[in-house]
């Protein structure tokens, strides 16, 4: 489980997050959404510990970020996997070794061990037979992928996806984010996806935190955002049609 | 300010080179390909070169001393100094800060412009040592470049003083061993390791605290060159200075 309380971040005197706090649960997948700007990205950024925030506190399980020393940091950042927007894959490397690379870099088991721990989960995320193939022979979709198995390889307690399906058409994205759920209730990891795809919302939303301009505005699950009155959410989340037709036929049944 | 600011980066990059390293199996392979990009690979362009500005400083070294009052053996004796102290360490050095710290630059922007740099930090690795460090140790074996690009000049001015009739071999030959000073030698090495120093980890800082996108990586690429250039300039005076001066 992962802790947030009164998370505060400012970028040249200019407040981003404005004192967040929420509790993302272990095995769910929470969703942070928000318009372009909301914060989103700073704040999964505050997380991973890219970005120093100036206030608040981040636990995880009971162990808070701020008071770790650089050993427990480690400790902690090798049990966090992170799948990045662009997949963020070492292309120097073909897919068997980027997958491979954070068991070389904190693992002591032999190499074959890696190789049938690297197939196993090449396997989990359907890519078995591309272990040869550089990431730029293979599809948006693909890299995706192999970015998942690269996170989970190390069997992480806390996985962090920054807009996992953007850039891919809508039947992958929906593959890659059903893939993310399974591997979490498997796993029983604390996952968390910053998104701002609606599509995501409706098919592994279990917990959405709604930033706007730095401030949760609003916590739910899949279910609560079809009830919510909370105009700022409906105006971001039913910003279509269809979906406010969808939102229209599933309040009426 | 920008510039005091950059240099005081700079000095934090080499304090970060040396903290947190990376797993000796890894960095063993990362130092092996490193090796191969940056020393081997720029053994074909550095003997190519060296041969013949080699032959084209003997040309004109023979060119501008002819009549009975230069002594036969002086083209000889003035190609070997023009390649020992300057040709091979400094002019080389600066058509590597070209190939190799271009290269360096580039690589390391583009991983930062695709967030390769921040997934190696998610996972709780230091980037500047999984990344700089190697390429330090990999230019460790810059001076056997720039031997090899000493023999191949001398050899290339030879061959041009030879065969295009300016001197004998024997006078050619005298002349590289006429007052010969080996301190000479040590003096060109000490600047070699200056210099694969500043091409290991000038480019690398360009290339690492660069912000952008693609575009950048091109501008990042061009302001690594120069500032390699100036820098390997300025510490080929002072080395000069402190050492032969």
């Amino acid at each position: 489980m992962i802790s947030v309380k009164n998370l505060k971040k400012s970028f040249d005197n200019n407040p981003i997050l404005k004192g967040i706090s929420c509790d993302f649960e272990k095995g769910k997948t929470s969703l942070i959404i928000g318009q372009t700007g909301s914060g989103k990205t700073v704040f999964l950024k505050c997380l991973l510990g890219l970005h120093k925030y100036e206030e608040g506190e981040i636990i995880f399980d009971n162990n808070n970020l701020e008071s770790m020393n650089d050993l427990e940091k480690m400790t902690l950042k090798s049990n966090i996997g992170t799948v990045f927007q662009g997949s963020a894959l070492f292309d120097s490397m073909n897919i068997e070794e980027n997958v491979m690379f954070p068991l070389k870099m904190f693992k002591e088991m032999p190499f074959d061990e890696m190789q049938d721990r690297v197939n196993i989960v090449l396997k989990r995320v359907e890519l078995l037979n591309s272990n040869k193939k550089m990431p730029s022979e293979a599809s948006g979709g693909m890299q995706k992928r192999v970015a998942i198995a690269r996170a989970i390889v190390n069997e992480p307690k806390y996985l962090f996806c920054d807009e996992p399906n953007s850039g891919l058409d809508p039947k992958t994205a929906i593959v890659i984010d059903n893939l993310i759920n399974e591997i979490t209730q498997e796993q029983n990891i604390t996952t968390i996806i910053n998104s701002h795809d609606m599509n995501s919302v409706m098919e592994i939303g279990e917990k959405i935190v709604f930033l706007k301009n730095g401030n949760l505005e609003w916590v739910g699950s899949k279910k609560d955002i079809f009830k919510t009155k909370n105009k700022a959410v409906t105006d971001f989340v039913y910003s279509s049609e269809l979906y406010k037709k969808v939102r229209k036929m599933y309040l009426k049944s | 300010m920008t510039f005091l600011h950059n240099i005081g980066l700079y000095i934090i990059m080499l304090q970060k080179m040396f903290q947190k390293p990376t797993k000796w199996k890894v960095m063993k392979e990362l130092i092996l390909k490193d090796t191969e990009d940056t020393v081997i690979n720029s053994l074909g362009i550095i003997s190519f070169v060296s041969f013949f500005i080699g032959g084209v400083i003997t040309i004109q070294l023979a060119l501008s001393t002819t009549g009975s009052f230069y002594p036969n053996y002086l083209v000889g004796y003035a190609t070997r100094e023009t390649i020992i102290l300057e040709f091979a360490p400094t002019i080389i050095s600066i058509i590597m800060a070209g190939k190799v710290g271009s290269f360096i630059t580039s690589s390391i922007g583009s991983m930062r412009v695709t967030e390769q740099i921040d997934a190696l930090e998610v996972m709780g690795i230091n980037s500047i040592n999984y990344l700089i460090f190697p390429k330090v140790i990999a230019l460790l074996l810059y001076p056997f470049l720039i031997s090899i690009a000493m023999f191949l000049g001398i050899l290339g001015g030879m061959g041009a003083c030879v065969y295009g009739g300016y001197s004998t071999m024997s006078d050619f030959i005298e002349g590289i061993q006429t007052d010969f000073i080996p301190f000479h030698m040590i003096y060109a090495f000490i600047k070699t390791f200056v210099f694969a120093f500043i091409l290991a980890t000038v480019p690398s800082f360009h290339g690492y605290y660069m912000k952008g996108g693609a575009l950048e990586v091109g501008k990042a690429s061009t302001t690594s060159f120069i500032w390699t250039c100036v820098t390997i300039i300025i510490f080929n005076f002072l080395i000069t200075q402190m050492l032969l001066g």
